[in-house]
């Protein structure tokens, strides 16, 4: 039957609606980039302070003719939206409108200041680290069909422990371990109450998250506050990769970082090349599946369920750690502030694949290092509403691309043999 | 591979589902295993699969006693298992399903997907089941799937192999497929054992037929000796009508009258169109065709289920255009859906609350918004002796029932009122040939009550033994009805789309 024949018009539609999204982004561009802008010219820094080959020029922009530049493009998108269409590109052009948006802020918060490139490129990647290590947490455990909603509880846990490890052992290595440590530690309780005992997986995961909360806050208040030297630990410094390190922008954006981010790029390729190519993978995914059918070919399910979480609690372990270790060098109460949603939010754009939740990792990186960039250059927006950017834009983007997003069949669904 | 199981007793609470089983299959031999719903075949399958532990007895295979913890032992003993459903990961390849659990790989642990594609392929090849080993299982239809698991166990070597059901998912064609490719298998000396309550299918394919009934091994037969009669009498333990006794109709007023029918799906392509049909009071109107055919979306129009896009729908004067699925039932009609365990029963409650679910609200069931548990198990029980439930009581849920007692629950609930229309689909289906048995002599008491009967099936035997009048439904078009009796083979070219004036030689019967 001619079923097929109204698919287009679905098509059609939800190509439609991108245009209106278009169009809005369009209003913003011409009715407050181009007409507010506090100065004529944006500077765009591309240069860092430390060594370099050679210095790049300073990008300087006309703030009016650029917007207008860019708005004209996204004009042509919303007209082809509305019109023909731009069938399987349809996504990545709302992307290419979102991009260009961006670009058309940031000229217009530059205006008469200097914005760093580096600093933000930089910055973006740095605060991706635990967002995607949390995102890899959610595949693994996910992909063997285990629902990890405690990323956030693993984080603090990971967070605080490896503090504590790292000011006692003075080494930040020794506290990556201990972090690593409590992350298990957490998904071990998940792994036991949903996969031995049946437990649901949701209310679980939200026992955890506030039993971590809570237990964290308690010992932050009611020891490390008494004992600074508890809560003063070791963190690693910034490696810098000769060489490559100084190529201008690229270097100090990829080559001059923390270990953990190096760390988080090597988890991300391993666990994706693990997880898709593997024998490990092909079975992990099978359980997550159909356990079933892995169970009548000779696969332990329950087993195999139980590494793939504990193995998910020292991503987010490690992702934990980012915090003391790395970001800021002191644990205080709930601060993490939610960055565990944010992983599980980066898991579900980059659609149960570690490439693809590193993807989603950096665009919430991105929107969480611009609101502090932005704070640097006192942009006429509210700091407080500047700091709600990765959350807007998580909406934004989990409500746009969701739609035909599909778990593992068998996720979130205890596995008993009959 | 000969298999011997010896003394084979599982218990599970409150039931003996095996009772000292004993069951010989000989080297290159397809052993039928025949048996209602709930007769322990399926136990019997799963212990030997390694997926249950016996209580007490033995399995030896070639002589030799058999330990099986799970089902990694079965594989490695050579036992194969099909499932009725299949156990195939449905995002995975046909190759990435067959290999599992048993991967090559390389260095890293990196599977080798070259080398199990190019072995699926001549797996395939060889045992005369062509599939393409790079296919997503999920795109394959249900026909090759069952090819892709059978595979799966021939990959494994097993020298065993068991088929759970196997036809219950096929069209007449693919069971012929899969009829070839036992034969090829049983011809290298391979065994099999073939499960069905099917006994067409027994007298095709076995070699020896054993019956089990209420978990014993009630008798084995020789399928060239035996006529289909005494395996079902074997089978049910009681003499069977396997054809129904049936006095011509005695037609009253129009009951159902639809003109001009017209059903869209959710994208607003049409699934049922231009359809007219009268079915009178006291008459069985069967609406026959290959399922998908439009079948399922008629009937829930009919029922006030599915919004009508265009035309009009009555049922003894009421419109059902813009009257609720409550007030349609309420006022007359009862809905046998085609599937039980979705539509029909609620699996979580007991068997005497969803012997209400129609008349949940309604006197003496309720009272000021109360259920009256009193008056629901008397009604239940009642029903039970009524219409031959086999349920160990009232208060059991209705999902731990067996096919054909669950079907039993949906019939006493729908029959047991006056009503003027009956929508039965597929009212048989799944269900063993006592239930069977049952529910036609059922259908037809129900007609000499003087309702209406609407059957949709797509058992084309079980339209021809019930038809009054017979339609055939083609992409979503309906023709006829025609009077019966009516040639089966008509019946089947309509099915498949053949023009009637051709197939009959005349202009439509029945209908003026």
């Amino acid at each position: 039957m001619s079923q097929t024949v109204t698919a287009p018009a679905a098509q059609r539609r939800r190509e439609r609606r991108f245009g209106v999204f278009s169009l809005l982004v369009l209003a913003v561009m011409l009715g407050v980039f181009a007409t507010s802008a506090r100065g004529e010219q944006a500077t765009f820094v591309l240069n860092d302070a430390r060594g370099q080959l050679f210095e790049l020029p300073n990008l300087v922009v006309d703030v009016v003719p650029a917007v207008l530049v860019l708005s004209a493009i996204v004009a042509v998108i919303a007209y082809r939206q509305f019109t023909t269409g731009f069938g399987s590109k349809a996504v990545l052009l709302v992307g290419v409108v979102a991009l260009l948006f961006v670009l058309a802020f940031l000229t217009w918060a530059a205006a008469e200041g200097q914005l760093s490139v580096v600093g933000l490129l930089r910055g973006s990647l740095a605060r991706a680290t635990p967002i995607a290590l949390g995102a890899l947490a959610g595949v693994v455990c996910e992909r063997a069909g285990v629902i990890n909603i405690a990323i956030e509880g693993q984080f603090l846990a990971g967070a605080f422990t490896a503090a504590v490890v790292s000011s006692l052992a003075s080494d930040p290595w020794i506290g990556l371990f201990g972090g690593i440590g409590a992350g298990v530690l957490v998904a071990f309780m998940l792994a036991g109450l949903t996969i031995q005992f049946k437990a649901d997986q949701i209310v679980v995961g939200v026992v955890l998250i506030v039993f971590a909360t809570g237990v964290t806050s308690f010992l932050n208040t009611q020891v490390l506050s008494g004992n600074p030297q508890l809560n003063s630990p070791t963190r690693f410094t910034a490696i810098a990769v000769p060489v490559l390190s100084e190529i201008p922008l690229i270097g100090p954006v990829f080559f001059r970082q923390s270990v953990m981010v190096f760390g988080m790029l090597i988890a991300v390729a391993t666990l994706h090349y693990a997880l898709f190519q593997t024998r490990w993978g092909l079975r992990l995914r099978s359980v997550g599946e159909h356990p079933k059918a892995a169970d009548t070919v000779g696969i332990n399910v329950l087993a195999t369920r139980y590494k793939a979480v504990l193995l998910g609690g020292v991503f987010a372990g490690i992702g934990g750690a980012w915090w003391t270790l790395d970001a800021v060098g002191q644990f205080s109460r709930e601060m993490t502030g939610g960055r565990g949603f944010i992983a599980l939010a980066a898991m579900l754009v980059g659609r149960y694949s570690p490439v693809g939740a590193f993807g989603a990792a950096l665009i919430f990186g991105f929107a969480d290092q611009i609101a502090t960039s932005l704070q640097l250059l006192r942009v006429p927006v509210p700091s407080d509403l500047l700091l709600t950017a990765p959350f807007l834009v998580t909406i934004l983007v989990v409500a746009g691309l969701m739609g035909r997003l599909r778990p593992p069949a068998a996720n979130g669904k205890p596995y008993t043999k009959e | 591979m000969r298999l011997e199981l010896k003394g084979i007793t599982k218990r599970f609470p409150g039931v003996v589902a095996n009772d000292r089983v004993d069951l010989v299959v000989e080297s290159g031999e397809v052993h039928g295993l025949l048996g209602e719903n709930g007769a322990g075949k399926s136990t019997l399958m799963n212990i030997l699969y390694g997926l249950y532990g016996a209580d007490e007895g033995e399995i030896l295979v070639d002589g030799q006693r058999l330990e099986l913890e799970d089902p990694g032992d079965a594989i490695d003993a050579g036992i194969g298992m099909v499932h009725q459903h299949f156990m195939l990961v449905p995002v995975f390849t046909v190759a990435e399903n067959i290999v599992l659990g048993v991967e090559h790989t390389q260095r890293l642990g990196k599977l080798d997907r070259e080398r199990a594609s190019a072995e699926v392929a001549a797996l395939a090849e060889r045992s005369g089941l062509p599939v393409d080993p790079d296919a997503k299982v999920e795109d394959l239809p249900v026909g090759i799937q069952q090819r892709v698991e059978i595979l799966k166990a021939l990959y494994r070597d097993a020298r065993l192999l068991i088929l759970d059901e196997p036809t219950a998912v096929l069209t007449p064609q693919e069971a012929d497929d899969l009829f070839e490719a036992i034969r090829a298998f049983t011809d290298e000396g391979r065994s099999v054992i073939f499960i069905s309550h099917k006994l067409r299918e027994h007298r095709a394919i076995a070699d020896r037929i054993s019956v089990l009934r209420r978990g014993r091994i009630v008798g084995t037969a020789d399928p060239r000796t035996t006529s289909e009669q005494e395996l079902a009498n074997l089978m049910v333990g009681r003499p069977v009508e396997l054809s129904v006794q049936r006095p011509p109709a005695t037609p009253g007023p129009a009951v159902l009258q639809v003109r001009g029918l017209r059903v869209e799906d959710a994208l607003g392509a049409p699934v049922v169109e231009d359809v007219d049909l009268t079915i009178n009071a006291a008459e069985i109107v069967a609406v026959a065709g290959v399922e998908g055919n439009g079948q399922t979306p008629l009937v829930r129009a009919v029922t006030g289920l599915q919004a009508i896009a265009d035309g009009e729908v009555t049922i003894a004067g009421r419109p059902v255009n813009g009257a609720t699925r409550k007030e349609v039932l309420r006022d007359g009609t009862g809905h046998v859906p085609e599937d039980r365990s979705s539509d029909g029963l609620v699996a979580d409650f007991s068997v005497a609350e969803n012997l209400i679910l129609n008349l949940w609200d309604a006197e003496p069931f309720a009272r000021k918004g109360t259920l009256q548990f009193a008056a629901i198990n008397d009604h239940a029980r009642e029903l039970v002796s009524a219409y031959d439930i086999r349920t160990p009581s009232v208060a059991t849920t209705a999902g731990s029932l067996s096919g054909g007692n669950q079907q039993k629950v949906v019939v006493a609930r729908e029959f047991d009122r006056p009503i003027d229309l009956l929508v039965a689909s597929q009212p048989t289906r799944g269900v063993d040939v006592g239930s069977i048995e049952y529910i036609h002599t059922q259908l037809v008491a129900k007609r000499d009550e003087g309702t209406a009967v609407l059957l949709v099936s797509s058992e084309l035997d079980e339209v021809l033994a019930l038809a009054d009048r017979v339609a055939v439904m083609f992409h979503g078009r309906l023709v006829g009805p025609f009077d019966t009796p009516i040639s089966k083979e008509a019946v089947g070219r309509m099915m498949a789309g053949a023009d009637p004036e051709e197939v009959l030689g005349t202009a439509p019967g029945g209908q003026p």
